[in-house]
């Protein structure tokens, strides 16, 4: 090919680069630069935006910017009756739906003082159990994928597709579920769903095994996570950090042990706990809470008895649909249940479930009527995402990706 | 049924350029993943073994804007992230194609809230539109499929007179 | 002696002029102050040895629209030791819409309290970085207050051209 001659290049593109001649190489080694990630970043999980400032390609400093995805979540909820508010919960922590719905109708049921049936409770345990590990099995294979290994993320989203199949014959929809009803579940359990669960847990430890032989003794993937993204127990307290990647930091902390709802006391489960802090550490815990989630659903499975899924409280649960079209009564009820809500009393009550990706609470403000006062959200990832300066300063902007990656992030919950 | 078949004993095929250069386009769309929300998943689902993407061409999701010719908007946009989107829309290269999916892109959804843009289609010309909160994956090919049949219609004439986006670019003249 | 009987005199005993009032509601045991002594009383939980309240689980505001003090923040903290979560309020009102960080005590307050300024407008004394946090900067009012309207102020955010 020829030279390009100064005829060639445009006159104004020339005029820019003499403009730009003093620049020496010098300044630039001395210079910091401002680097843009995100956000739209294929490792930002979303829409997380991070300035990094850069000397050469160590990260000197992160400033994140969220609230690209927020929707006004918590101004909404003061718009609508506590009912209309649970398929918006599905949207919060988009990849484990039905946790969230458990915990907001925990948090409603604790306002309203409403008693469940234990056959609901075991089968919200089931389906948060499967949610969590839904959301590790993402975790891990976006984590994967994040750091170079693809074919991860094809088999955990293969498994996943299988939690999915399970919610679309339980529920009726496979991805934004809208499960639970404040009182109880939508309808009861399946024995097809069950039994797609009890084979779904006898072979999650076998596949996982197969997920994790290529990252266990993947020398590349250990090198580059071992001591990347290291928080240390007290300041993984003080960031606030709950769910895995506290456990990761080596503090035996878990909601289900540590305030039991549901009915998380009758099973018997291990917290995992790793103290290295790290981003190796993080991805050890999740990978150990699958097989731990497994178990609970297991004992689960054994413990469920038949019985009502909903609670003999007309005036503030649902009838079910089948009824209404047949009984006066229940006609009316839900008339009035959809129309006027459900008015918990006066009052303010703060609940917490150990969501997946750390503790997912609401509080909620009632004054009587059929709609919050006021309803706020303590969403893990934006707690998480808070530490993400503290844990990348130091670090090349390829581990930037790691770290991210193994603290889980999710945009919809955390911009709200 | 492959292009064997329609190839006669000499080797050779009579079409017109317009033709063959659609039907290349169309079953080499490469997406350009605007994951935002909720869809985003469902996006990448469709990408996965049991949905299978590539069945249509499709999977090689590009990340960077230069190199896709559709743009799949999965996720709630916001008025923040508005003029994020506008600016990836402005720097594909043309011709480009738009999916808005799911209901609160196309039209806010379930999101009537003062920070939520009420569909993208005030920004952005859209093509497709895919119903669903979020979409299932089947649903997202079949609008890949529709875009599809609509780039298997275009002619070389309809990109002649594209208007270049407003971008501070050096124009040579 | 049970855990909240001990917080009560504990905190009691160290800040007489805090105007402390107690409540409980479904188990829940609120602590209602001053909002002069936030930082010294968050300061105290966290620090007393038979307490430890290390983690600062979720702050916010309560906007109570027409009422005298207008705003009331919202404290969650847990204690791992104890397995114990407390609510600590303070009123805020609207002529003098201030209160003091507590970002020195837990350094996960300080993601919160930006939140809590960009929905609320209230602003937090000594804060090291306040700014908007969901909203772009240059938004001009504070949407989860109740005058706000859930459909916004038309044209306050801006679009792109078409």
């Amino acid at each position: 090919m020829d030279r390009l001659t100064k005829d060639d290049v445009h006159p104004k593109i020339l005029q820019k680069l003499l403009e730009d001649s003093d620049i020496t190489i010098e300044d630039a080694l001395e210079n910091e630069m401002i680097l843009n990630m995100g956000p739209q970043h294929p490792a930002t999980h979303g829409v997380l935006r991070l300035l990094l400032r850069l000397d050469g390609e160590t990260v000197i400093g992160c400033v994140p910017d969220v609230g690209y995805l927020h929707r006004g979540y918590e101004k909404m909820a003061e718009n609508m009756s506590y009912y209309e508010y649970i398929p918006h919960t599905d949207r919060l922590d988009y990849i484990s739906p039905l946790a969230n719905n458990v915990a907001w109708v925990l948090a409603v049921e604790k306002l309203a003082g409403i008693e469940v049936p234990v056959r609901a409770q075991y089968i919200r345990m089931i389906v948060a159990e499967l949610a969590r590990i839904a959301s590790h099995l993402v975790a891990i294979g976006s984590f994967a994928m994040d750091v170079g290994a693809l074919t991860v993320f094809l088999w955990t989203l293969r498994e996943r597709e299988k939690i999915m199949d399970i919610w679309d014959i339980l529920c009726g929809a496979r991805f934004t579920n809208s499960y639970t009803r404040i009182g109880g579940v939508a309808n009861d359990a399946q024995p097809e769903a069950l039994a797609l669960v009890k084979r779904f847990i006898d072979e999650i430890d076998a596949n996982l095994s197969e997920c994790e032989s290529l990252l266990n003794t993947n020398r590349i993937f250990i090198e580059r996570l071992d001591g990347v993204g290291v928080i240390s127990k007290e300041d993984a307290l003080s960031y606030g950090y709950t769910g895995p990647n506290l456990r990761a930091s080596g503090v035996e902390f878990d909601l289900r042990r540590a305030t039991p709802y549901l009915q998380y006391d009758k099973v018997d489960f291990r917290i995992p706990v790793f103290t290295e802090g790290d981003c190796l550490a993080r991805y050890f815990v999740r990978a150990d809470e699958v097989r731990e989630s497994a178990k609970i659903v297991k004992q689960c499975l054994q413990l469920m008895q038949p019985g009502e899924i909903k609670a003999n409280l007309p005036k503030s649960v649902l009838p079910q649909k089948t009824e209404i079209y047949s009984k006066m009564e229940e006609l009316i009820h839900d008339f009035m249940i959809v129309n006027f809500g459900i008015n918990p009393p006066v009052g303010e009550v703060y609940h917490a479930i150990e969501g997946s990706k750390g503790e997912l609470g609401f509080y909620l403000v009632s004054k009587g009527e059929g709609h919050p006062w006021k309803c706020k959200i303590r969403s893990p990832s934006f707690i998480h995402i808070q530490s993400l300066p503290h844990l990348v300063k130091g670090h090349m902007v390829s581990d930037v990706v790691a770290i991210i990656g193994s603290i889980d992030p999710i945009m919809g919950e955390a911009d709200k | 049924m492959g292009l064997e078949a329609k190839l006669n004993s000499d080797g050779f095929l009579v079409t017109q350029l317009d033709a063959v250069v659609a039907w290349a386009r169309k079953n080499s769309v490469y997406p350009m993943p605007m994951g935002i929300s909720c869809c985003a998943i469902e996006m990448m689902a469709s990408a996965d073994p049991k949905y299978d993407i590539a069945r249509f061409g499709s999977e090689v999701m590009r990340f960077t804007p230069r190199q896709c010719d559709l743009m799949i908007v999965a996720g709630t946009v916001t008025y923040k992230m508005s003029h994020v989107v506008k600016k990836i829309y402005d720097q594909m290269p043309d011709p480009k194609w738009v999916i808005a999916m799911g209901a609160c892109t196309s039209t806010g959804g379930m999101y009537r809230s003062y920070s939520v843009v009420q569909g993208i289609d005030q920004f952005l010309p859209v093509d497709v539109y895919v119903a669903g909160c979020p979409p299932r994956p089947d649903n997202l090919l079949n609008a890949l499929i529709q875009i599809q049949n609509k780039i298997g219609r275009t002619r070389a004439r309809d990109f002649q007179n594209l208007k270049l986006p407003e971008l501070n670019v050096i124009q040579n003249n | 002696m049970e855990l909240k009987e001990l917080i009560s005199q504990k905190l009691q005993a160290n800040f007489p002029e805090a105007e402390f009032e107690f409540s409980e509601y479904r188990n829940e045991f609120n602590v209602k102050f001053n909002k002069k002594f936030v930082n010294p009383i968050c300061k105290f939980l966290k620090e007393d040895s038979e307490l430890e309240f290390l983690l600062c689980e979720d702050m916010t505001a309560v906007d109570w629209a027409k009422r005298k003090n207008r705003f009331t923040v919202v404290y969650h903290i847990f204690s791992i030791k104890h397995s114990f979560r407390l609510v600590l309020k303070a009123d805020v009102d609207e002529s003098d819409c201030t209160i003091d960080t507590v970002s020195s005590v837990w350094k996960t307050s300080n993601w919160q309290e930006r939140e809590c300024y960009d929905m609320y407008g209230i602003k937090f004394n000594n804060h090291p970085d306040l700014r908007r946090i969901y909203m772009p900067e240059e938004f001009e009012y504070h949407p989860l207050r109740k005058d706000f309207p859930l459909l916004g102020i038309p044209g306050s955010l801006p679009l792109p051209k078409k």
